[in-house]
């Protein structure tokens, strides 16, 4: 009984982290058209530079959350600053963006162990989430819990985004029909820089919030990636409520997969993703944006 | 294997050693012409790479100490990355060896690195000290280059699973360790000491060695009174505070690499009575391992642990090989034999001999996590709680009887019903 | 023609030479797996560069086809089965990977061939009773065709010298065939094709099919060459490698992916001894080669020669440009 709630609330957890991670990459697949293979690098960045505010190493130390949000602030800007000077010069050519991505997340990778080395560096708990929440026989950690809250928030401001403002009518048309938004007058480039910056936050924060559960070390960003990419070919490209399911079903079948099939446990995992990907290659909520 | 014969024989090359140590006598002429070429198998990239880091600073700290000079030949260093995986270690060893043309190798530290080129050491005769243990190297198949000076996977595990049985009284274990070579191996010795002294392993879990997450296995642990864990690199730091925020609560068994002292400084308090055997530890007072510990800090500003111990102290067979065969090693297999009567007492983990299959004979300590006694600006400390000497590869078991059931793997011993 | 024949007879002459001129077994070994790497990009090659389908799935077929053989070997097979079982294993799998990855193009197609790749790597790195996890399979001996040994460098690289060449005339022949240029129809106008009869679909399949077969030979040579084979190379990352080849080398070309598998070969092993930092000088390469020379390193360096002797006979551009451009390049 313990086995399955643990895992249950495990996999909504994961689910959630899931979430933060792919509806930046799922925005910037619909935008763009295509699969930003650094995006696992920006999760990765944006924990190792959150750890080094908390580390004090800089000469003062911040809070886990500061620290997240700066961290994000500063994974946008790069984000931002590699549309602009790297897939800006491609602009048109998909395959050569998709590449030059590959290029950079090699690039990426190779900088962040020269930065950080190849210790792994774990993250604290912030203060006030160490505890536990009891639910009958069961104990689950309050942080897990608390990481499902704040990817309900997020989602709730993205949707709200996406749904109640400008930017967010901009995105949708763009998502919808590029050049029918370049028509009526949408920028459409600047609004690349923008999603590109934005999905970067998103993933970088979600590389601090994921800390103090899988900690950060050299390859972070190889594991992340793929499950990030399975989340979004499930949803559908640019539906930030196909992430959103697309993340918790990703959830289940990671952590069920391992428990149960643990030989099988990768199988499981790709399997859906080329089944929707040949079956229904607009994914579960493709063509829509919310 | 007798004991009396090999304390005699073990009394011979102490002599032999300590000899060659002390007089320094000058190494031939043509030795001292050509540098001592030493080559390094290393990890720098990808996720191994922190304890590849400490294996070469290990290294590094030796030659500083020695100012370079092994055997009384002026040493070079030539230091491969192999990237922590097979494929990359048999193209960097056969960089060492062929372009390089090293005289020996230290390292590599995977034990699936240290299989994919065993095969390779052998045909090109290179005299190899590993930091990886593969246990059946030096056991049912062994290679007559390679010479462990580290230890098997079980060597430290055997003692563990021992104490956990006799002085800890637990009765039944569920185990878990990373699904390769080290982790089959560190745990089936747990588990074949654990039983022999009447404990019994109830369930047995691999994780793969790259899990970011590891509650899907934690969840599956119940119904006993302590857990084993294997866990290397960066791993065990994960598992632990996983373990932890999952409000488990049994006690935690650690292997060599599971609460590593290099660990420390990232441990958290869910490492709290981490109860872990290890060949080497921190807290050794003894004058080779504070040369060495201070060394590392001089040098690097690094608190070693293990990775960085027993490749110093590779270094340091090495360097009383090359002594006792006067800085010659142009006969591969004579220097070989040298390498195996070498006996040192002074090293960071302390005396050290080696057995006739040319794995090492030494200290195994078991040590608690806690604040006490702690060094180095350390939070936690862990602190030696007894010590086994003289412990072989074959623990209590004679060797005939141990060479006799298969090498400990994912599936040997197998689970029995208890 | 006859000038291109002459150069060709130097290339090939230049090769067999090398084991002579190189006295050094280690960079033989080098020598060979640039060879082994060149056949993986070439069969890479076919789909990219003549067919347009960028596949990020194809160290799972060479992976397959190196699990077989080491399988069957250690399972005490000779190397003649574990050689024909791996070229089965390979073209079995390639025949799964085109029939779901087909129905899609452009980036779908990337992302299916990416999922198959993982999920192959998935199960060698996860089905442990037999692929024997991350502690790999090794290889024990090498074959001896006709009594010569593989098992030295030189061997070994008089062996694959034999396949390289053979593999790169299989693709000259292949590119040249009314079926290559059918492909390259396939990979400029697919509707049109359709429109006039091709069947679109069979051709990329047997496109898929031939690189398959090479990528499954690329992976007997590297596991032969390696003696082991474990999940490593059958990661992601591997696959990367194999388009970074392609890609940088140039892709649609016959050189290209040879000139691609010696760079990165090149910076993995050797350079990487001077420089630490490999990994980013990899990716650095890579990312230059796609924003400034996306055509690759051949082609683009052909460019840019051309670009020099048309500026050098400035007097008379007109008839310089008309010499420097044969018939069928395409006009600017």
């Amino acid at each position: 009984m313990t086995f399955w709630l643990l895992l249950t609330v495990n996999s909504i957890t994961f689910g959630g982290l899931l979430f933060l991670l792919s509806s930046g990459f799922s925005l910037i697949f619909g935008l763009m058209r295509i699969p930003n293979l650094t995006h696992g690098s920006m999760f990765m960045v944006g924990a190792y530079l959150g750890t080094t505010f908390l580390s004090g190493t800089l000469g003062f130390t911040l809070d886990f959350w500061a620290a997240a949000v700066i961290a994000a602030l500063e994974v946008a800007i790069l984000g931002a600053l590699m549309e602009r000077l790297l897939l800006r010069r491609l602009a048109g050519q998909q395959l050569a963006q998709v590449l030059v991505t590959l290029g950079v997340s090699f690039m990426v990778a190779d900088l962040c162990l020269m930065g950080w080395g190849g210790d792994p560096i774990s993250v604290a708990t912030p203060a006030g989430l160490g505890g536990f929440v009891r639910a009958g026989p069961a104990v689950f950690p309050l942080y897990r819990v608390a990481v499902i809250g704040i990817a309900v928030v997020f989602a709730v401001a993205l949707w709200l985004m996406l749904e109640r403002t400008r930017l967010g009518a901009m995105i949708r048309a763009g998502v919808d029909d590029p050049q029918m938004a370049r028509v009526v007058g949408i920028r459409v480039s600047r609004l690349f820089t923008i999603v590109f910056g934005l999905g970067a936050g998103l993933a970088g924060f979600a590389g601090m919030i994921g800390g103090p559960i899988l900690s950060v070390y050299p390859g972070l960003d190889q594991d992340m990636l793929p499950l990030a990419l399975v989340v979004v070919i499930l949803g559908g490209t640019g539906s930030l409520l196909g992430s959103f399911v697309g993340s918790i079903i990703v959830g289940f079948i990671y952590n069920f997969g391992q428990a149960l099939l643990p030989e099988l446990a990768y199988f499981v995992l790709f399997l859906p993703m080329v089944l929707v990907l040949v079956l229904r290659p607009q994914g579960l909520f493709g063509g829509q944006v919310l | 294997m007798s004991r009396t014969v090999s304390r005699r024989k073990l009394l011979a090359g102490a002599a032999a050693g300590t000899a060659a140590v002390a007089m320094r006598f000058p190494a031939p002429a043509i030795a001292q012409a050509a540098p001592f070429r030493l080559g390094l198998l290393t990890v720098k990239t990808g996720p191994l790479a922190q304890g590849g880091i400490l294996m070469e600073q290990g290294v590094l700290t030796y030659l500083k100490e020695k100012n370079y000079t092994l055997g009384g030949r002026k040493t070079d260093l030539f230091t491969a990355d192999t990237g922590g995986n097979p494929a990359g270690a048999k193209t960097k060893a056969q960089e060492l060896v062929e372009r390089d043309k090293v005289d020996a190798i230290v390292g590599p530290l995977a034990a699936f690195e240290l299989y994919a080129i065993s095969e390779y050491i052998t045909q090109q005769k290179v005299p190899t000290l590993s930091l990886a243990a593969a246990d059946n190297l030096t056991q049912r198949t062994p290679n007559p280059f390679l010479l462990r000076a580290s230890a098997t996977s079980s060597q430290a595990t055997q003692p563990l699973g021992h104490y956990a049985a006799t002085e800890l009284k637990h009765k039944r274990t569920v185990t878990v360790s990373e699904d390769f070579a080290f982790g089959h191996e560190q745990m089936g010795g747990y588990q074949a000491a654990f039983a022999k002294d009447g404990g019994c392993v109830v369930n047995k879990l691999w994780p793969p060695l790259v899990t970011p997450d590891y509650t899907p296995y934690i969840a599956q642990i119940g119904d006993c009174d302590c857990v084993c864990q294997g866990f290397a690199g960066s791993n065990p730091l994960r598992f632990m505070k996983q373990y932890a925020n999952a409000g488990m609560k049994y006690p935690v068994l650690a292997g060599e690499a599971g609460a590593d002292d290099f660990l420390l400084k990232s441990f958290g308090d869910e490492a709290l009575g981490l109860v872990s055997a290890a060949p080497y530890t921190l807290d050794l007072e003894s004058d080779g391992n504070q040369r060495f510990v201070s060394g590392m800090l001089k040098n690097f500003d690094a608190i070693p642990g293990q990775y960085a111990a027993l490749l110093y102290g590779n270094c340091q067979v090495l360097d009383a090989a090359l002594h006792a065969a006067g800085g010659d090693i142009g006969d591969k297999e004579k220097f070989m034999a040298a390498l195996r009567n070498v006996s040192l007492t002074d090293t960071p983990r302390g005396p050290l001999k080696f057995d006739h299959l040319n794995n090492v004979i030494g200290t195994i300590y078991i040590r608690r996590t806690g604040r006490e006694g702690a060094k180095y600006g350390l939070k936690l400390w862990n602190k030696t709680i007894k010590t086994y000497e003289n412990v072989s590869q074959f623990w209590t078991w004679p060797e005939k009887e141990f060479l006799a059931h298969p090498v400990y793997s994912r599936d040997y011993p197998p689970l029995t019903k208890c | 023609m006859t000038v291109r024949h002459a150069l060709l007879a130097a290339a090939i002459l230049a090769l067999i030479a090398v084991p002579y001129a190189i006295t050094e077994q280690y960079y033989v070994n080098i020598a060979s797996q640039i060879l082994l790497y060149a056949v993986f990009a070439l069969g890479l090659n076919i789909l990219v560069g003549y067919g347009g389908l960028v596949s990020l799935g194809h160290a799972g077929l060479s992976g397959v086809a190196s699990y077989a053989a080491a399988y069957l070997l250690a399972a005490g097979h000779g190397h003649v089965v574990a050689i024909a079982g791996a070229l089965a294993a390979g073209l079995v799998t390639t025949a799964g990977f085109a029939a779901l990855s087909l129905r899609a193009s452009g980036i779908s197609f990337i992302m299916i061939t990416l999922a198959l790749g993982e999920i192959i790597w998935g199960l060698a790195y996860r089905w442990i009773s037999i692929t024997n996890g991350d502690n790999g399979i090794s290889v024990a001996t090498r074959p001896a065709p006709f009594g010569l040994s593989l098992a030295s460098a030189d061997g070994f690289y008089d062996a694959t010298l034999i396949v390289f060449l053979i593999a790169v005339a299989a693709c000259a022949i292949f590119v040249h065939s009314p079926f290559g240029a059918a492909l390259a129809g396939t990979r400029d106008q697919p509707r049109r094709m359709n429109a006039l009869g091709f069947h679109v679909w069979l051709i990329r399949f047997w496109a898929f099919m031939f690189s398959g077969l090479l990528s499954a030979v690329a992976g007997i040579l590297f596991v032969y060459y390696n003696e082991f084979i474990s999940p490593q190379a059958l990661a992601l990352t591997a696959s990367a490698e194999g388009l970074l080849m392609v890609i940088s080398g140039g892709a649609g070309t016959l050189l290209g992916p040879v000139v691609g598998a010696a760079l990165v070969v090149i910076v993995k092993n050797v350079v990487s001894a001077y420089i630490a930092r490999w990994n980013f000088l990899l990716g650095a390469i890579f990312v230059l080669i796609v924003v400034f020379m996306p055509e690759g390193l051949v082609p683009g360096t052909v460019r840019l020669f051309r670009v020099a002797w048309r500026s050098a006979r400035r007097p008379k551009p007109a008839t310089a440009a008309a010499a420097a451009t044969p018939a069928g390049e395409p006009k600017p």
